[in-house]
């Protein structure tokens, strides 16, 4: 036993956690900002398909990654518009315009990479993101190496929890935006508008997806496959109720699934305890199945989530 | 002295649903310091017509001016800036949030962030001017409603409202603290303010106001000033249209106990459980119940119609002991019931207007045989009723959802009625009706009294348990704190009784 903690835990380990949390916390902050307005965006799924293939197209024919991290922000908002047209704008249900949207999105980027692409023999791939340690504070020992030796997008995902918690609790604009998430009629009568609020945050939200599929295809692996996102996305929206529909707590479980993740990648490579595969790969489901059920009694989503807006109703 | 220019005048106002004309050429003008009551049925158009005033509907025509400049209000943003604002009938706020988050909704913050400090000032000044206080970080879902109305008004006063619009405000409210909102009101007047007051109890609306509108249809029936020298009885047939006199109530002849409950207890939330309520229904007479609403009312009637077991006590119908109580075993014993929720535990929505009616019964012969229902019987039953109560709909076949509110009631009555029951529980019974819908429903009522039924009447509308009772029940905090006979009761007893004073003896 001590034999597998000691070959697990090592500072490498926390550092793949690390990583393996970033596009989980990209995209779990992205899908609060919907659903903090009243929409459950299950586009998620797809849009971080989407903007992980135009991400990599682009870096892959203009050589730079940062132009790639643009273009997939701009996918991923252009997905959210997509959304706020079907849900705020036509009041559609958000169950069928969500699993629409990744249809949709995930249908585009497979057409889409083909045409690009074609069939080649062997994967196209791209020079990915360095890390960037941070100078001084990557030398202190064992977190040096964990938190501060990573990709750039790393530490804008770090910077992502405590600013969306800021927004949402300390400025107008999240009071507003939260408003419109319990109780529309009263964030209208208020003087704010819940069409505006909500295309924003489906818009913001979309450019926080478009960078986890960015990150998955351009910083934690170096090409784009039809199985880069594998369910990503819909861990997201498990996480929001696992966190209860807050930053720091929605964050916490992004940190706890990439901890199970990364223990069974781990535990697949020692050849220590002798069972298939298969098992270790389930172990974040599981995990993810057995916190939802646990926490969610006690979960209370946004009062106005899944219900559309029109004033002019009687 | 040159005459003062109103503070709000609204002109040739029309607002129109499909073919529905909600308002046709509504003409109002407010001064400053007056406070008008805008009265009329439902659907009269008044609330119609403020959301036209407040930015919630566009108006298909007319101008609205504010002290004499013409305005265009096409959303609540620019209402609140012209200095409107509305106290709806169910209140705008988020319970989840504080008090002070809610009154910092939708205004801009101070370099970035929320507002805190000027926030707190600007509640200061309405305590200052008007006497009306809220703790700042109180949550919404632990006041009052009451206190959630206070906020309600706080919220538009901040925001600076000179015209103030308060749609229904009082019928959730004790007698004690509508007339501290009628005191706030006074002042607000007293600052040259506007108020719009609009409700259907016709005693508060004299109370407080110093002009009256009444609308009728869409249209204005009359604007006249509030002295004494209209009747009630005028005032009533302004708003129908036709006299309406209130059924006549011969004295009762009281006879066995139907329904009793001894000290029941039940399990729940703090605020509605049950504390051991005792209480007997006797033969022959209507049964009012008063009290604040979530002070256990819900639970009684869910307790008398068997959706909620008590956890100790007896509950007795017509002499049987309930022990097991479901709500087939009750309506077994005899027991109709007229929830508070008519769309909810009454009747459904979504299914056609002859399932909603017979769903109850639906296990008895007549109405399905060998697990099979017997659609033609299930039709002609539903005709009869439709027709025996001038239920006005289509046919059996309609949505549910689409009947009105005074239709919904209809259909719940008579599908109650239908069986004579004993017991006749109504919980609200004309909340939201109209004057002749809510006539309807009280001859119903004594009718079933004249023939010796118990009539246990839950109803928030004290105007209404005056009518019809014959002793009024008062809950507080889950016990019955009173029972007054009517002949004693009088307003100011049944509210302190309501506020828990027990009576002094």
């Amino acid at each position: 036993m001590n034999e597998i903690l000691a070959q697990v835990f090592q500072v490498g380990f926390f550092a793949a956690l690390i990583r393996i949390a970033t596009p989980l916390v990209f995209g779990t902050i992205g899908e609060l900002f919907a659903e903090r307005s009243g929409v459950l965006n299950l586009g998620i799924e797809g849009t971080m398909m989407l903007s992980a293939m135009t991400g990599f197209s682009t870096a892959y024919f203009t050589g730079s990654l940062w132009l790639g991290i643009l273009a997939a922000m701009a996918t991923g908002i252009l997905a959210g518009l997509l959304m706020a047209l079907l849900t705020v704008s036509l009041g559609l249900s958000q169950h069928v315009s969500g699993i629409g949207t990744t249809l949709l999105c995930s249908g585009l980027s497979f057409f889409f990479y083909r045409l690009i692409f074609g069939q080649p023999s062997s994967i196209p791939n791209i020079k990915p993101f360095d890390v960037v340690p941070i100078p001084g504070l990557s030398a202190i020992p064992v977190i040096g190496p964990i938190l501060f030796d990573q990709f750039a997008l790393v530490y804008l995902a770090m910077a992502i929890v405590p600013l969306s918690a800021w927004v949402l609790y300390r400025t107008p604009w999240g009071l507003n935006l939260r408003t419109v998430g319990e109780n529309p009629d009263a964030a209208y009568s208020a003087g704010v508008s819940v069409t505006a609020m909500r295309y924003q945050a489906l818009m913001i939200a979309g450019a926080l997806m478009g960078l986890a599929g960015a990150f998955l295809s351009m910083a934690q692996f170096n090409a784009y496959t039809f199985g880069v996102i594998s369910g990503r996305g819909w861990v997201c929206i498990a996480l929001i109720v696992f966190g209860q529909w807050s930053p720091w707590k929605s964050a916490a479980g992004a940190l706890l699934f990439a901890f199970i993740d990364a223990l069974q990648l781990r535990l697949q490579a020692s050849s220590i305890i002798n069972v298939p595969y298969e098992v270790f790969l389930m172990m974040p489901f599981v995990f993810t199945i057995v916190g939802m059920a646990l926490v969610s009694r006690n979960a209370r989503a946004p009062d106005a989530l899944l219900k559309p807006f029109r004033k002019e109703e009687r | 002295m040159q005459p003062p220019v109103p503070l709000l005048e609204m002109r040739g106002i029309c607002k129109y649903f499909g073919s529905v004309k909600a308002n046709e050429n509504v003409d109002l003008t407010l001064f400053p310091g007056d406070i008008l009551g805008l009265l009329g049925e439902n659907g009269a158009g008044k609330t119609t017509l403020m959301n036209v005033l407040f930015g919630v509907y566009s108006p298909d025509g007319g101008r609205i001016l504010i002290e004499g400049r013409p305005v265009r209000i096409r959303s609540s943003a620019d209402a609140l800036r012209h200095g409107v604002g509305m106290v709806h009938q169910h209140f705008h706020l988020v319970p989840c949030h504080t008090v002070i988050e809610n009154l910092m909704v939708g205004r801009p913050g101070r370099s970035g962030r929320l507002d805190r400090r000027g926030t707190l000032d600007g509640m200061a000044e309405v305590e200052r001017r008007f006497g009306l206080a809220l703790a700042p970080d109180a949550l919404v879902s632990e006041l009052t409603i009451g206190e959630q109305q206070r906020l309600e008004i706080i919220k538009a006063l901040v925001r600076g409202a000179r015209v103030l619009i308060l749609d229904e405000p009082t019928s959730t409210l004790t007698p004690q603290e509508t007339e501290g909102l009628f005191s706030a009101l006074r002042s607000m007047a007293a600052a040259h303010m506007g108020v719009i007051f609009i409700s259907h109890k016709l005693n508060e609306v004299r109370a407080i106001t110093n002009k009256l509108m009444i609308l009728r249809r869409g249209k204005v029936s009359a604007t006249l000033d509030n002295d004494q020298s209209i009747s009630r009885r005028r005032l009533a047939e302004l708003m129908c249209g036709r006299e309406i006199t209130p059924p006549a109530k011969p004295p009762a002849t009281r006879g066995e106990v139907l329904l009793e409950m001894r000290d029941i207890h039940t399990g729940g939330t703090s605020r509605g459980r049950l504390k051991g309520v005792s209480l007997q229904a006797h033969a022959g007479e209507i049964l009012g119940i008063a009290g604040v609403s979530g002070n256990g009312q819900l639970e009684l009637a869910e307790v008398i119609s068997g959706m909620l077991a008590p956890t100790t006590g007896v509950f007795r119908v017509s002499g049987r002991e309930v022990t097991r109580p479901s709500p087939r075993r009750v309506q077994q014993l005899g027991v109709g019931r007229i929830p508070e929720d008519r769309m909810g535990t009454g009747l459904i929505t979504t299914l056609p207007l002859a399932s909603s009616m017979v769903l109850p019964r639906i296990h008895e012969k007549r109405f399905s045989r060998g697990g099979f229902l017997r659609q033609g019987a299930i039709r002609d039953f539903v005709k009869e009723q439709m027709q025996r109560f001038d239920i006005r709909a289509p046919g059996p076949e309609v949505r549910t959802g689409t009947l009105s509110g005074g239709n919904l009631q209809k259909a719940l009555l008579a599908r109650e009625l239908a069986w004579d029951p004993l017991v006749l529980l109504a919980a609200q019974p004309t909340r939201g009706l109209d004057v002749a819908a809510a006539r309807f429903v009280h001859e119903q009522f004594l009718e079933l009294r004249r023939r010796g039924r118990a009539i246990i009447v839950i109803s928030e509308d004290l105007e209404e348990l005056f009518a019809l009772s014959d002793r009024i029940a008062v809950m507080f905090e889950g016990c019955i704190n009173g029972v007054v006979p009517i002949e004693e009761a009088t307003v100011q007893k049944i509210g302190m009784l309501m506020a828990g004073v027990k009576e002094a003896a």
